[in-house]
């Protein structure tokens, strides 16, 4: 049945090409047949034509797009720094619109205007210094302002100040899932390195570092909004990158080191709910869901679940199969509501004591376990 | 040097096979790049079917996946990876490089100079087999088990390096690691032949600020090369070693498939240097052979000298030169020192200079000219369009601050896509219909091409300009699918129309492809210089002899653009046309 619906179409695409050619040829009438390969007058100006017709295609394309699809765009940042990037991206749409707008035009226009005829000749001009001039100089001018404008904006991203109220939180990447990691009441996250994963601890954190002590891992970020995250960011396999959209965050988790990226959430995710942008595409989006599930259900399939608005971590750098389900839930809390969050998470180590707890002699087996792990880790290493 | 044309007897597998002439070269390298392009869009294809209607079964699916690869005709996750991967190699590397380079170079460079051939035949005819050779090994890696390369054209390690990581990365990679050795080693054979026929084989009168645009095109295309692909051999040779000898050096404290692997102190991150110090220069070996043909067919076509000859020649020295230093901008967010971010969205944003010059003189080449609207002509227009629309977005992606947001989404497949994908695709689609006459003594039909050319502008626009929004609603590349994310329903529709818009369009080559190779043996028989053309190749024999020219290689008078100027009867002067008496003479 496919193959047959495949004829079809090449068939049909056949007959396409065959018309457009003809359409071409009929501009031949008149004159004598010509079969020379080489543009005629007629080709010059149906072409010609043709080429204004292109500009008027890509005009209304970027307008259709701009009311179709421009709601698509991620809305209002949910970060600090957010405002700055969507000002510096907002500046330069502009004006890339304007230049597009223009050279487009010119191009297209100057095709059509010129669209060559017989005993028509065109103006021998090859040069002119001023012309050139201009055409370097206005870029120089405009691109100073747009590079230093994205400098200030970029240090003011990436550098964060050590004196500065920030919380330290590890992200932590594998194929193909999200952990996190809070630093516990001293601020400060423990050693780890993967050497150290075992059983329930999944991240590798040095259980005898005095720093790991108060540690807390959890599947599921939490934020308090107004506070400074530093994120140092860990991958224990390929690379990764966390992608956090909408606080326009981003940094590659790279096995073997530490990487780092910081912004201060401004937006609660239940004020974030409440966004009337956000409320608009949640509909949207719960209507083609509700749309799709209909099908779902006639094939005898589970219906799909509503969507409720969430800020998401996803995972932007290719890592696997299933790369494109790396996902975790980050919720935005008042701070209160943190503090109560994080309160009720155990630490790691409370967790290691009560996994390993209840069997001693399987505590030291464990232990016998690890060391010869470790050696065989140091034997591989000398290797 | 001296060719003693005539005299030696050529047999069938001299002249078409190992032939050492660099005609038959140009056309074994576009015949053999046009069928690996056709391979890669139908790549393409296949997984914009997937991205457009996620895990469904398809019938094609059956037939040219099969089983392994689609299970009842549903394409595996990891290999719609592969096959993006490979689209991405195919594309970048064997169409667009070796492919649209390597056809024109050897085509024009001894053609334009006036030189017989190239410094070195046999260096030249080493250089396509062993480009052939690495062809078929990329290939076969589509026939392996475990299928091929997946970890995405860039082939960053650990996910490269580690078969747990990806079934791709155990025997396809390492196809792919070995072709590519290979190719490159093709390229280098190419870039070195190059230049040195350009430096020392012009003849009598063709100065460097003679030259055709082209050559000068083709000239720092390879001199890139040379400076650059060596640098990701090296990559790929200790990618190598730690695959398979166990080194460290892109990898460190791994923990794969429950157990910790024993590497320790290399960087990820190392390798991302190295493949992108070849990696973005390598856009320009894309993009600056097209931006040679463009010039050229515009001039030609528009009957007027390119506008700002000079200013041409400084800035494509400026965008060879400043493409060494920019790899750094695909590495914002890699974990490099933000300080180096901040370099290099200087150095990235600078290129912006020279290519604004660039499109603007074409922009004046058009006017008040007298547009000789060939299909060459108006590809070659559609390549200064998306090359303006792609290369705008570069703006933001050059810039740091914005590229945090837009990196690895579909807004980056739009740009490079436009810029460098499709603005290539149409340098050497301008390339073909132009020089098709002095390749293979006959014609193209214009019709043909003139439904070629309008259907493909459309569908390239409708493929790529949507993804610009998509790509801002926060919707990464490289995802099977895009239903994990509710939050993407709302874009689905849109996919649906991009996969149409490609599907159209890659049908639409069709009628190119028939054009193209009916007129090999069908076309009307061409005229010396249908085109009316000033540069030299123009002057040799439509049947094409060894040593290019049957007497005398012509000599240079004047430069290649003595289009429409005034006290002459033609609107061109060929270069070989000595200078009347009193004639200004604009360049030296």
């Amino acid at each position: 049945m496919t193959s047959l619906l495949v004829i079809f179409v090449l068939v049909l695409i056949g007959i396409a090409v065959w018309q457009l050619t003809k359409i071409f040829d009929l501009t031949q009438v008149g004159e004598i047949t010509d079969d020379s390969g080489v543009a005629n007058d007629r080709d010059n100006s149906v072409n010609g034509y043709l080429m204004f017709g292109f500009l008027g295609f890509i005009y209304l394309f970027t307008i259709y797009s701009l009311i179709a699809w421009g709601e698509f765009v991620l809305g209002t940042p949910a970060s600090e720094h957010g405002v700055e990037v969507d000002n510096l991206m907002e500046i330069s749409m502009w004006l890339i619109f304007f230049v597009q707008t223009v050279t487009q035009f010119l191009l297209h226009y100057y095709t059509f205007k010129y669209r060559g005829k017989e005993g028509q000749k065109a103006l021998y001009f090859a040069d002119n210094n001023k012309l050139e001039a201009a055409w370097t100089i206005i870029p120089v001018i405009v691109l100073a302002v747009l590079i230093l404008y994205g400098l200030y904006t970029w240090n003011q991203i990436m550098y964060y100040d050590d004196e500065e109220d920030v919380m330290y939180v590890e992200l932590y990447a594998k194929q193909f899932g999200w952990q996190a990691r809070y630093a516990g009441d001293d601020n400060t996250l423990g050693k780890a390195n993967v050497r150290y994963i075992e059983g329930i601890n999944t991240v590798g954190v040095d259980l005898e570092d005095p720093n790991a002590q108060d540690d807390k891992v959890v599947s599921e970020l939490h934020l308090p909004k107004g506070k400074k995250v530093v994120f140092k960011i860990r991958s224990q396999d390929v690379l990764h990158s966390a992608f956090m959209p909408h606080f326009r965050a981003q940094m590659n988790c790279v096995p073997g080191m530490v990487t780092q990226f910081a912004f201060v959430p401004t937006i609660t995710t239940a004020e974030m709910r409440q966004n009337e942008a956000i409320i608009f595409k949640v509909n949207k989006i719960n209507k083609i869901r509700a749309n799709k599930s209909i099908d779902l259900v006639a094939n005898g399939q589970a219906a799909l679940d509503p969507y409720t608005f969430d800020y998401l971590l996803l995972c932007n750098k290719i890592c696997g199969a299933s790369h494109y389900n790396m996902q975790m839930k980050i919720v935005v809390d008042s701070p209160s509501d943190y503090k109560k969050w994080l309160a009720e998470q155990p630490t790691l180590s409370s967790q290691w004591k009560e996994a390993n707890a209840p069997k001693v002699e399987e505590v030291k087996e464990k232990a016998t376990e690890t060391i010869v792990d470790s050696t065989k880790v140091i034997a591989q290493v000398i290797k | 040097m001296s060719h003693e044309h005539g005299h030696h007897k050529e047999t069938f597998i001299t002249k078409y096979i190992f032939s050492i002439d660099h005609k038959m070269i140009a056309k074994q390298y576009l015949i053999t790049g046009l069928l690996m392009g056709i391979v890669g869009v139908v790549l393409s294809l296949f997984f914009r079917m997937q991205i457009a209607w996620p895990e469904e079964s398809f019938e094609i699916f059956k037939i040219f996946l099969g089983e392994n690869f689609a299970p009842g005709g549903v394409m595996r996750n990891d290999i719609y990876l592969a096959l993006v991967t490979i689209h991405g190699t195919i594309m970048v590397f064997f169409v667009l490089t070796a492919g649209l380079s390597g056809t024109f170079s050897n085509l024009l460079i001894p053609l334009q100079i006036g030189a017989r051939d190239m410094a070195s035949g046999f260096m030249n005819m080493l250089s396509y087999w062993m480009f052939f050779v690495s062809c078929i090994i990329m290939l076969s890696s589509l026939f392996i088990e475990t299928g091929p390369a997946s970890a995405g054209w860039t082939i960053y390690p650990p996910l490269s390096a580690l078969p747990q990581a990806i079934p791709g990365s155990g025997l396809g990679m390492t196809l792919w690691l070995i072709s590519m050795a290979i190719f490159i080693a093709s390229s280098l054979m190419g870039s070195l032949n190059y230049i040195v026929t350009v430096i020392n084989l012009r003849t009598k009168g063709m100065s460097m600020t003679r030259l055709p645009l082209t050559i000068w095109a083709f000239f720092l295309t390879a001199i890139i090369g040379v400076v650059s692909f060596p640098v990701l051999f090296s990559a790929a040779l200790l990618l190598i070693f730690d695959r398979s000898f166990g080194t460290s050096f892109f990898l460190s404290d791994i923990f794969i498939s429950g157990e910790v692997l024993h590497y320790q102190g290399g960087s990820p991150v190392l390798f991302e240097h190295l493949f992108w110090f070849l990696g973005h220069p390598e856009v320009y070996i894309v993009i600056l052979p097209a931006m040679g043909l463009v010039s050229e067919i515009i001039a030609t076509n528009a009957r007027k000298p390119i506008f700002g000859y000079r200013a041409m020649i400084t800035s494509i020295i400026a965008i060879a030169f400043l493409s060494t230093i920019v790899w750094g901008h695909h590495m914002f967010i890699s974990g490099m020192n933000p300080f180096l971010g901040s370099v290099f969205t200087f150095t990235t944003l600078l290129i912006a200079i020279p290519s604004a010059v660039k499109a603007f003189n074409w922009i004046t080449t058009l006017w008040k000219g007298n547009l000789q609207l060939n299909p060459a002509m108006l590809f070659s227009i559609g390549f200064v369009s998306t090359f303006i629309t792609g290369g705008l977005t570069g703006i933001i992606l050059g810039d740091s601050t914005l590229d945090i947001n837009v990196h690895d989404t579909y807004f980056v497949i739009a740009h490079f896509h436009l810029v460098m994908g499709i603005s290539a695709l149409y340098g050497f689609f301008a390339g073909v219909y132009h020089w098709f006459p002095r390749m293979f003594g006959r014609m193209m039909d214009k019709n043909l091409g003139y439904v070629h050319f309008w259907v493909t502008a459309v569908c390239a626009y409708g493929v790529f300009f949507p993804m610009h929004f998509i790509g801002m609603a926060g919707l990464p590349r490289r995802y099977y699918t895009n239903t994990a994310f509710p939050l993407f329903d709302e874009l689905a529709d849109v996919n649906i129309l991009i996969t149409v818009f490609a599907i159209v369009g890659a049908a639409f080559q069709i009628p190119f492809f028939w054009n193209f190779f009916y007129s090999i043996f069908k076309g009307k028989k061409a005229p010396m210089n249908p085109w009316k053309a000033n540069t030299l190749e123009w002057t040799a024999p439509v049947e094409h002899i060894h040593g290019n020219w049957p007497g005398e290689i012509p000599e240079v008078h004047r430069w290649p653009y003595d289009y429409s100027k005034p006290g002459h009867d033609e609107d061109f002067v060929p270069q070989n046309i000595p200078m009347k008496e009193g004639e200004e003479q604009l360049h030296h």
